[in-house]
C-alpha cells in the first residue's frame, strides 16, 4: 500500500505541531527537570528551577504557551517508506499551517525581514519557516517534527574553523567557553548542542540537531558519545546555574553531531537549546496522523 | 536577605534600600518595553504620552489578543501570554531609560553589563531577575493590558500592565555597585581550569 499525503492535512499539522509544541514539554525534558532538581545544592538555583517545574504545570492546566517567545518556527519532515508526496506542495502547506497558527490561536509572530524589520504578524517570511526535508527506510509514513526556536538561545550560537594541530582539545575547549559565554543569556539549565567536523554550514546545522535531540538520546558515533559524556560533566562543573545566577545546573546534557570532515580541517560549533526545550511531532500513517514529541 | 513588596511608582529612597540577593514582589503597575521600542525612543526620539517616572519596565513581547474596548481591556488587548526577553541586547538603553524617563527598576532575565550597573548606581535603579522561560506563571500574574503606546512597533510596543503579586524577583543588580552575574561569571571562570583539567584538557 502507498500513501499518499494530502496537503490539507499537513496544513492542518503544521498548525497543530505549531501550538502543541509551545505548550507541552516532551515527558524527557520533564524527566531532565527531575534528575537536575535531585542533585542542584545551591538554594538560589533550587528556586529557580522549582519556577520553571511550576511554569511547565500551569501552561498545562491553563492551557498556555510555556514562554513567550513564540521563536522561528523549524518543521524537519522526514519521508518513510511507502509514501507518495508532492513537495512543494508540502513545503506550500506548512507555510500556511504556521501562518494559521500565529493568526487563530493568536501568537505573537516573532518573525521579521532581517532588513527592514517589518513583521508580517504571520510567522513567515523568506526562507521562513525553516523547512527541512530528510528521507528514512526505518518507517511507512510521513514524519513532521517541529521545533519553535527561541531567540535567547539562538543569539549565542557559535563557529570555530579550528585546525587539525589543534586536536580534540580545541573542540572541547571551545565548548566550555562558549557555555561560559552564554552565561545566563541562553536561558539555562540548557541542552548544549556541538556540531563537529562537516563543511562550516554542515557544522552549524549538526550543532541545531545536537540541541534539539531528545534527552536520553546519544551521539550515533562512538568517539561522539565519549566526547558528549565527557562534556556533559565538565559544563556543569562551571556553576553557571539556572538563568545564570549560580549552581550546578548549568546544562541538562551536552549533545554531539558530527559528520566527516577535510584533512584540512577541525570545525566545531555550538547552538543551545534554552530549558523551554519544546518540541512536536505528527506522524502519518494509514490509520491517520498521530501526534508526539 | 530581606523580602519587600513594593508599589510602583516608587521612590530613589526605595530602590537604594534594596541590596542584590533580596527578594521583591512588585504591585499595581508594569511597563512593557523591547528594543523597537528603545530603539524609537532613545535613537530615533520619539516620545511617549506615558508617564515612567519612578516605574519599573520589563524586558518583553507578549502574545496579545485584539479585543473589542472595555473595562477590562481597556486598551483594547487581551493578555495571551507575557513573559520576559534576554535583557542584554538592550544593555545600552538603561541608562537613558533611568535618566530621561526616571526609570527606577528594570525586570528581565539573564543579567546586564557594566553601563547598566553604573546607571543604577548614578540614578538610583536596580535590576530584579525573573526566571526567563516561565511565561505561563508570569501571565497569571498580570490582570490587565491598561494602556499601550508607540503600537505601530507592535509586538513590540510600550505597554502599561495592571499587575497583582508579580514575583518574588531576585534583586540581581542593586544600586551600590553589586551584581550576581559578575560574581557568579567570575567564580565559573575561575572553575574554567577545573573544568578543563575534567575533559584532560591544558588550561
Amino acid at each position: 500500500m502507498t500513501l499518499r499525503i494530502d496537503p490539507k492535512r499537513v496544513e492542518d499539522a503544521a498548525k497543530e505541531l505549531y501550538i502543541r509544541a509551545l505548550k507541552k514539554l516532551p515527558p524527557d525534558i520533564k524527566r531532565g527537570f527531575d534528575t537536575l532538581v535531585a542533585r542542584e545544592s545551591d538554594s538560589t538555583a533550587q528556586s529557580v528551577l522549582g519556577v520553571m517545574v511550576k511554569n511547565i504545570a500551569v501552561a498545562e492546566a491553563t492551557d498556555n504557551l510555556l514562554c513567550q517567545d513564540t521563536g522561528l518556527p523549524i518543521y524537519n519532515v522526514t519521508i518513510g517508506r511507502n509514501v507518495v508526496v508532492d513537495g512543494v506542495a508540502l513545503k506550500a502547506a506548512i507555510r500556511r499551517g504556521c501562518e494559521r497558527a500565529t493568526r487563530e490561536h493568536p501568537l505573537r509572530s516573532s518573525v521579521v525581514h532581517p532588513l527592514t524589520r517589518v513583521n508580517e504578524h504571520t510567522s513567515c517570511g523568506e526562507g521562513m519557516p525553516v523547512i527541512h526535508i530528510d528521507f528514512s527506510d526505518t518507517f511507512d509514513g510521513l514524519r513532521i517534527e517541529m521545533i519553535p526556536k527561541g531567540s535567547g538561545s539562538e543569539n549565542n550560537s557559535w563557529l570555530r574553523m579550528a585546525i587539525p594541530a589543534e586536536g580534540i582539545d580545541a573542540i572541547k575547549r571551545f565548548v566550555v567557553d562558549c557555555v561560559l559565554d552564554a552565561g545566563g543569556k541562553t536561558c539555562p539549565p540548557t541542552i548544549v548542542g556541538v556540531g563537529v567536523g562537516g563543511t562550516s554550514d554542515l557544522c552549524v546545522h549538526l550543532a541545531k540537531r545536537a540541541a534539539t535531540r531528545p534527552l536520553g538520546t546519544h551521539c550515533a558515533d562512538a568517539q561522539g558519545a565519549a566526547l558528549e559524556a565527557g562534556l556533559s560533566k565538565a559544563v556543569n562543573l562551571l556553576g553557571v546555574g539556572p538563568q545564570g545566577l549560580g549552581g550546578d545546573a548549568t546544562a541538562f546534557a551536552v549533545h554531539v553531531e558530527l559528520a566527516a570532515t577535510h584533512i584540512t580541517m577541525n570545525p566545531v560549533a555550538v547552538n543551545m537549546q534554552c530549558h523551554s526545550a519544546r518540541r512536536a511531532s505528527a506522524v502519518f500513517t494509514e490509520a491517520g496522523v498521530e501526534y508526539g514529541y | 536577605m530581606a523580602h519587600y513588596e513594593l508599589t510602583l511608582p516608587v521612590t530613589e529612597d526605595a530602590v537604594r534600600a534594596l541590596r542584590v540577593n533580596d527578594t521583591v514582589t512588585l504591585q499595581h503597575r508594569l511597563f512593557g518595553i523591547r528594543d523597537a521600542t528603545q530603539i524609537a525612543m532613545f535613537d530615533r526620539g520619539r516620545a511617549t504620552r506615558l508617564d515612567l517616572r519612578g516605574h519599573a519596565v520589563i524586558h518583553t513581547a507578549p502574545n496579545v489578543k485584539k479585543v473589542a474596548v472595555s473595562d477590562e481591556h481597556p486598551a483594547g488587548y487581551a493578555s495571551v501570554c507575557i513573559g520576559t526577553t534576554t535583557s542584554m541586547r538592550m544593555e545600552r538603553f538603561t541608562e537613558p531609560l533611568l535618566r530621561d524617563c526616571g526609570v527606577r527598576i528594570v525586570v528581565g532575565k539573564g543579567g546586564m553589563a557594566r553601563g547598566s550597573l553604573d546607571a543604577f548606581r548614578k540614578y538610583g535603579g536596580v535590576y530584579l531577575a525573573i526566571v526567563g522561560g516561565t511565561a505561563a506563571l508570569e501571565t497569571t500574574w498580570i490582570e490587565a493590558i491598561e494602556d499601550v503606546d508607540l503600537d505601530d512597533l507592535n509586538p513590540e510596543s510600550l505597554w502599561q500592565f495592571r499587575i497583582r503579586d508579580f514575583g518574588p524577583l531576585l534583586v540581581a543588580m542593586d544600586s551600590h555597585g553589586q551584581s550576581l552575574y559578575d560574581s557568579v561569571n567570575e567564580a565559573a571562570r575561575d572553575r574554567r581550569a577545573a573544568a578543563l583539567a575534567a575533559l584532560n584538557v591544558a588550561r
